[in-house]
């Protein structure tokens, strides 16, 4: 793997672009690893570069069923922020945007991560109070955030609707640290790091069958043949429930729901912050990427599903969002829209945890959250499974919390999976 | 889009209902151990594939509606009232 630095791409420049190595091998399976991640999404690769960047564990291998960003990690509207309340989580994902700031050194490529502010509106006395709240909790934590009046905000963002919205915008909460990244950038940055250090990365490789025994995993039957890890750990996202059924572990506090992206015709620099509006019914987020299109989303599309496309009545839903706010992009055409199927769980926080079998550890719940998350959920997750204890930013993040009456319900919205965010 | 066959209104776009959730859950009796209670109220099977949901006829006749629906291609198989009076009355009906 050659280097990006300022000398190759000089030289590299005179020869024609000829001196580049591939980014990352194309290994043949091992019957035999240390630790199996399964899912070649930014989870499972992020966890693979840690395991071995933090605590030196070779034979590694990371299991997908596709192509790697295959999944949600190619699917997402990259937001990343921090703005979280609830104990752990606020640590953990403060740690992850931190990681995020030095991610395009740490993994040696440029994933053009830009904390370009998250401007999140809002339109009634209510919602700026309960703002106040979580941003004043957030500062106490010595994370940055603000409260931007009117004034502020269209000095900012002249071209929101301020003139005849059905809940007129009287503010914005701000975290000027957070903003976005390149996904696809992320998933090479880091599969190209973890692959430098050794780690196994095989795509086409789908497991489809889990043997037990003596209360350990065994061996994982793939596609790509039978395969044991001492370690297995599952970060397959929407996919979950299917492989811990297979591990015959029963049931989760996560349902399959599909979430869309949009994405229209590119244009001149317009938008420079993420926005994001939500109120009512409404749910909408939108910021424009480096290429000129404007990248945006809303909901789910209200039921569960396991297919990676998304309906109709969503896109109007979005639509009309979108007209309510920036009222000046209604000509604009939009180029593609697509699904993923988002892991949701029953509070809207993540797991991160032990689970009934000794040696499997568990990676999931993202809900509509985790690229943000990737970073630090390798990190925590690399950690538990070198060090089998929990950190104690995760110590709640488990499946017993319901149990215990530790629900970490960010949007205090009930154990219904679609409601939260 | 999805057409659901509402028993009592016909067959309309489903954005015309809510959707509900899992209706195979079986709630355990009030006295049921907390171990039950969770399950019943926090764990999913998450089936891939086809399962019994509810939805509500929301902007129709408001009737809570039990639907068989693959959560692969979204392909309905069956719907009924959830309530099992409401069911007979749709049978006598017919
Ligand atoms: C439309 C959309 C918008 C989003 N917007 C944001 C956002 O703005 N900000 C944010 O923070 N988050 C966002 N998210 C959420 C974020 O994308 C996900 O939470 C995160 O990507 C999930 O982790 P992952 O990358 O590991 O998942 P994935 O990329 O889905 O990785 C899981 C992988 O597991 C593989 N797999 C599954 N089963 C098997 C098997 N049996 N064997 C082998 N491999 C298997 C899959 O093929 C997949 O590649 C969004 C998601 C979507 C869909
Ligand atoms: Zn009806």
């Amino acid at each position: 793997m050659t280097k990006f630095n300022a000398w190759n791409v000089f030289k590299n420049g005179l020869n024609g672009q000829t001196g580049w190595s591939r980014q990352w091998r194309d290994p043949e399976p091992k019957s035999n690893y240390n630790v199996i991640i399964i899912g070649g999404g930014l989870h499972g690769l992020a966890t693979a570069y840690y395991l071995a960047k933090n605590h030196n564990v070779n034979k590694i291998a990371v299991l997908e069923k596709g192509w790697i960003g295959g999944g949600n990690a190619g699917r997402n509207t990259t937001i990343i922020r921090s703005n979280y309340m609830m104990p752990g989580s606020h640590e953990f994902y403060e740690h992850s945007l931190k990681l995020w700031e030095n991610l395009s050194h740490e993994l040696n490529y440029n994933v053009m991560f830009s904390q370009r502010a998250h401007v999140n509106l809002y339109h009634s006395p209510g919602a700026k109070d309960s703002n106040a709240r979580r941003y004043n909790t957030m500062r106490l934590h010595g994370t940055d955030g603000e409260l931007w009046d009117l004034n502020t905000l269209k000095k900012n963002i002249p071209h929101l609707n301020y003139n005849d919205a059905r809940f007129p915008i009287i503010g914005a909460a701000v975290q000027r640290r957070a903003g976005n990244a390149r996904h696809d950038s992320a998933v090479w940055g880091y599969a190209r790091a973890a692959d430098s250090l050794g780690v196994d990365i095989i795509q086409n490789c789908e497991v489809t069958g889990i043997t037990r025994k003596n209360g350990n995993i065994e061996s994982l039957q793939t596609s790509r043949g039978i395969m044991k890890g001492n370690k297995i750990g599952f970060a397959v996202a929407g996919n979950t429930s299917l492989l811990w059924q297979m591990a015959d572990l029963g049931n989760l506090p996560i349902e399959s729901h599909k979430l869309q992206a949009f994405v229209t015709e590119a244009v001149k620099p317009f938008l420079d912050h993420v926005v994001v509006y939500g109120v009512g019914g409404a749910h909408f987020y939108i910021s424009q990427s480096d290429k000129g299109s404007l990248v945006f989303g809303g909901d789910l599309d209200w039921y569960k599903s396991y297919a990676q496309r998304g309906n109709l009545p969503m896109v109007q839903d979005v639509a009309e969002a979108a007209m309510a706010i920036l009222p000046s992009i209604g000509r604009l055409r939009l180029l593609r829209h697509w699904a993923g199927v988002m892991d949701m769980s029953m509070d809207g926080t993540f797991f991160i945890c032990k689970t009934p079998i000794s040696n499997l550890y568990l990676n999931a719940g993202w809900n509509y959250g985790g690229f943000k998350a990737s970073p630090a959920s390798g990190w925590y997750f690399a950690d538990l499974i070198a060090n089998e204890q929990p950190h104690k930013y995760i110590q709640h993040h488990h499946l017993k919390r319901f149990e215990q009456g530790i629900n970490l319900d960010e949007r205090g919205a009930g154990p219904d999976p679609k409601l939260h965010g | 889009m999805i057409r659901i066959k509402c028993p009592y209104c016909g067959e309309r776009d489903h954005s015309e209902f809510t959707y509900g959730g899992d209706a195979s859950i079986n709630y355990p009796s009030l006295d049921a151990s907390e171990a039950e209670w969770t399950e019943a109220i926090f764990f999913r099977k998450n089936i891939k594939g086809f399962q019994k949901e509810t939805w509500h006829h929301l902007n129709g006749c408001r009737m809570w509606l039990e639907v068989e629906r693959s959560t692969i291609t979204h392909e309905i198989k069956s719907v009924k009232p959830c309530h099992p009076d409401l069911q007979k009355l749709m049978e006598l009906k017919k």
